[in-house]
């Protein structure tokens, strides 16, 4: 097991060095940069200016350098003005002399970059949001995973019941349901004019005091496009595991229906629904940034719209390297976990 | 004029219409609850006579109020059509008045297809679950929509025409008179007084025409590397694994915003993702059919060359917009959201092969061919990928509607498409900043989308019934 770990933590390093290189690499191509230098600067900037900006700033270095000073592995970019003598470096902040500023300033460091569109620093942006989007995933966690798991718990215990058929139904038709549509029909039905307004249709009030009625909305149009897929994986593990000879056995033995679904089979069949949970994260990410825009919710995936809409590379990076972390930790827990909770799967 | 209601002359029927309704909600819901209870048997005589339950009861409420709404739609429908006067038809009527040319075209796909439903494999099978008929149905509707949209029968006005005093207006609200156009705005207008009705159907173009191909692409893709990765194993294997991951473990949505924008466009990086991915279809058939005429050079050779000449035209007009005869073109950003969409689910197609490729490698035939001494190609491409189309072909029809879904992300975001474009996602975009005043505009295109990809995943659901009955 430990060995196990340990390779696959060193594939996860690997996966998320390849990664962020390829962000950086899709972030700092030269018309980014040139966008970068003009809204800097000015919009009618010659180009000569524009070059000579980014090269002030250590823009024009070369790509694995510029990765490497990012990391934190080389040594900041520091640059000399040379007729007032003057230095200036990623790594030297203002107000700061160039001989009491550290060399090394990256993501190792602990130092994610400026962010343009927010004029603060990036870590500490990305640190807040993060929290806004943790307290809606945490209640996305609360109403979707029961709910998928009961959903599809009752439908494969007795296959093609009409328990089974009504809730299948219901689950094919909340995978179909991507967060954007689902989002307007609440919207329309429960916070227009239109519909009934029981919601409000917005949830930026939510990040200091979320209440139902403004969070509602929100965290249900997030759990329901989930809800159908993990209750889809449960039934299909749930009526796999009731036909399995064990059940056949318990049957036999005249154990109530009720025993057998709570004592025999709910364990196993759930296996295979926590990989599934465990995985549904990277698509919760997706549907975090599209709700949070729809909802105008100041969260993470809001903060991850804007920089990308606005070009701020910094804010970008940040928010892909927590992104990307985020899921190969999600990959990890349920790999670990899977062998952890399956016996019969023995890695040595 | 009068604005038109939403029944026309039918309203009368509108009462009884949500008295069905609110009873099959309710049998659904007592059938439901009932189903818990079990069921007691009697003697009767000699023999075992289960006892009449509730649930019994509410099953059969269910099956009538159903078939009453359905018979109820049908009459909203076919009634509408026949109706004469817009005021008499009503929205629904008038439009399913527009939507003629599509009914036609149902009634023969479904006329035909049930009569020599026996000769048609797996696809006449289909026509033997209702789940898989209503799927193939709504898919159908949506193509045919799309493709007569396309060739101005359904559509009313122009998708880019703005017709002043028409913003924002209610569904139903006739255009000003005096001007050569549609008396009416069957479902309103939206924020910059164009059709909503109109701009619809023209956005069901923009799905048909990409969805479908890009997931096939994906599926080449897929399919070329995930054989040989499953077959041969080892270090090829391990690669293209980790590659796949590297993918997979990307945010989908951080990789349209950095793959599908103006800057990235001109840097020219999507050509050569477009570039590099396109080849694998080509590769794809001139491999299939090298090895399977390999023994008959003559054959082989006048295949290859009709494939690689057609292909490589294609090739240069999609990839590289160079097509010589200037026949094929392909605008940057539709090339930029085609690339991006393609990649996005060419590592999960290559997954799926590579599974059960894993698993049908094993097989004893592939041992016997093997043994006779086919090649590896012939193996992979001829006995193992024709043995795996069953699930292989139920993904297809799931990820085209996850396709669907991944435009839709993309317009909803503005990416990609042109702003004024009618595709569903952006369309949504558009209406999504007045929605609580306005819900109309975004509504519209939402239904439509997501009436799309439930009809796809019912077909995948159908055809997975069926393929596994044999």
């Amino acid at each position: 097991m430990g060995t196990f770990i340990f390779r696959r933590l060193g594939v996860m390093i690997l996966t998320a060095l390849c990664l962020t290189f390829i962000v950086f690499f899709l972030t700092n191509l030269y018309p980014n940069l040139e966008k970068l230098a003009k809204t800097q600067g000015n919009q009618r900037m010659s180009d000569e200016a524009v070059t000579s900006y980014l090269s002030k700033n250590g823009h024009l270095q070369p790509l694995p350098v510029k990765y490497g000073q990012w990391l934190g592995v080389l040594p900041g970019f520091t640059y000399t003005d040379e007729e007032t003598g003057k230095v200036t470096g990623r790594c030297i902040d203002v107000g700061v002399a160039p001989e009491d500023a550290p060399s090394f300033c990256g993501i190792l460091q602990g130092d994610w970059g400026y962010s343009t569109v927010f004029k603060a620093d990036a870590g500490g942006i990305v640190a807040t949001r993060l929290g806004l989007t943790g307290k809606l995933m945490f209640w996305v966690m609360v109403l979707m995973v029961p709910s998928a798991l009961i959903i599809g718990v009752l439908a494969g215990m007795r296959e093609g019941s009409k328990l089974d058929r009504s809730l299948s139904t219901f689950s094919i038709a909340s995978t179909a349901t991507p967060e954007y549509v689902s989002g307007v029909i609440f919207i329309t039905l429960l916070a227009s004019s239109a519909g009934v307004k029981l919601f409000k249709g917005t949830a930026t009030s939510a990040a200091d005091n979320a209440t139902f009625e403004n969070f509602f909305l929100p965290v249900l149009t997030i759990a329901l496009y989930g809800v159908g897929y993990i209750a889809r994986m449960t039934r299909a593990s749930m009526t796999e595991v009731m036909t399995a000879q064990y059940i056949r056995t318990a049957r036999l033995k005249g154990v109530s229906f009720r025993n057998i679904v709570l004592k025999h089979a709910l364990r196993n069949a759930l296996i295979a629904p926590f990989t599934v949970i465990m995985l549904q994260f990277p698509w919760l990410l997706n549907g975090v940034v599209i709700v949070e825009t729809l909802f105008n919710y100041k969260g993470f995936g809001w903060t991850l719209v804007q920089a990308a809409g606005n070009n701020d590379i910094d804010m970008l990076l940040a928010c892909s390297v927590v992104a990307v972390f985020v899921v190969l930790v999600t990959q990890l827990i349920s790999d670990i976990g899977y062998v952890f909770l399956n016996p019969r799967i023995r890695i040595a | 004029m009068e604005p038109l209601t939403w029944t026309g002359a039918l309203s009368v029927l509108n009462p009884v219409f949500l008295a069905v309704v609110a009873l099959l909600a309710v049998a659904v819901v007592a059938q439901i609850v009932t189903s818990f209870f079990g069921t007691e048997v009697d003697v009767v005589g000699d023999q075992l006579v289960v006892k009449k339950t509730p649930n019994m009861l509410a099953g059969q409420a269910v099956k009538w109020s159903f078939a009453g709404v359905v018979l109820l739609t049908l009459v909203y429908l076919v009634g509408g059509i026949l109706m004469p006067g817009h005021v008499n038809k009503g929205i629904l009527g008038t439009m399913a008045t527009r939507f003629l040319p599509v009914w036609i075209a149902l009634a023969v796909t479904f006329a035909l297809s049930i009569t020599f439903k026996r000769r048609l494999g797996l696809y006449g099978k289909l026509f033997d679950s209702v789940v898989g008929m209503l799927g193939f149905g709504i898919v159908m509707f949506w193509v045919f929509t799309s493709v007569f949209g396309a060739m101005d029968f359904i559509v009313t006005h122009e998708p880019l025409a703005q017709v002043s005093g028409m913003k924002n207006k209610v569904p139903g609200t006739p255009s000003p008179e005096g001007r050569d156009i549609y008396p009416y705005y069957l479902l309103g207008g939206d924020n910059l007084a164009r059709d909503v009705f109109s701009r619809m159907i023209k956005g069901s173009w923009e799905v048909i025409k990409i969805a479908p191909f890009a997931t096939l692409f994906a599926f080449m893709v897929g399919i070329t590397l995930g054989l040989p990765a499953a077959y041969y194993g080892g270090k090829l294997d391990t690669f293209l694994t980790f590659l796949a991951n590297l993918i997979l473990a990307f945010p989908v949505i951080l990789l349209f915003y950095l793959l599908v924008t103006p800057e990235i466009v001109q840097t020219g990086i999507p050509v050569y993702m477009a570039a590099v991915l396109f080849i694998f279809p080509i590769i794809f058939m001139v491999i299939l059919i090298n090895s399977r005429f390999y023994v008959q050079p003559n054959k082989r050779n006048i295949y290859l060359t009709i494939t690689l000449v057609i292909g490589l035209w294609l090739y240069a007009g999609i990839a590289w917009n160079a097509d010589p005869f200037g026949i094929i073109e392909f605008p940057p950003n539709l090339l930029v959201v085609f690339v991006s969409v393609v990649f996005v689910n060419s590592p999960t197609v290559f997954r799926i092969v590579r599974g059960i490729a894993l698993d049908i490698k094993t097989r004893d035939y592939v041992a016997a061919g093997q043994t006779r001494g086919e090649g590896a190609w012939y193996i992979m491409l001829w006995e193992i990928l024709p043995n795996a189309r069953g699930p292989l072909i139920v993904d297809f029809c799931l990820r085209i509607g996850y396709t669907t879904i991944l435009l839709g992300t993309l317009g909803f975001f503005g990416l990609g498409l042109s702003p004024e474009s009618p595709d569903w996602g952006s369309t949504i975009n558009d209406g999504r900043k007045l929605l609580s005043i306005y819900p109309h505009p975004a509504l519209a295109p939402a239904l439509s989308l997501m009436s799309l990809v439930l009809g796809l995943n019912l077909l995948a659901d159908g055809l997975r019934e069926e393929s596994l009955r044999d």
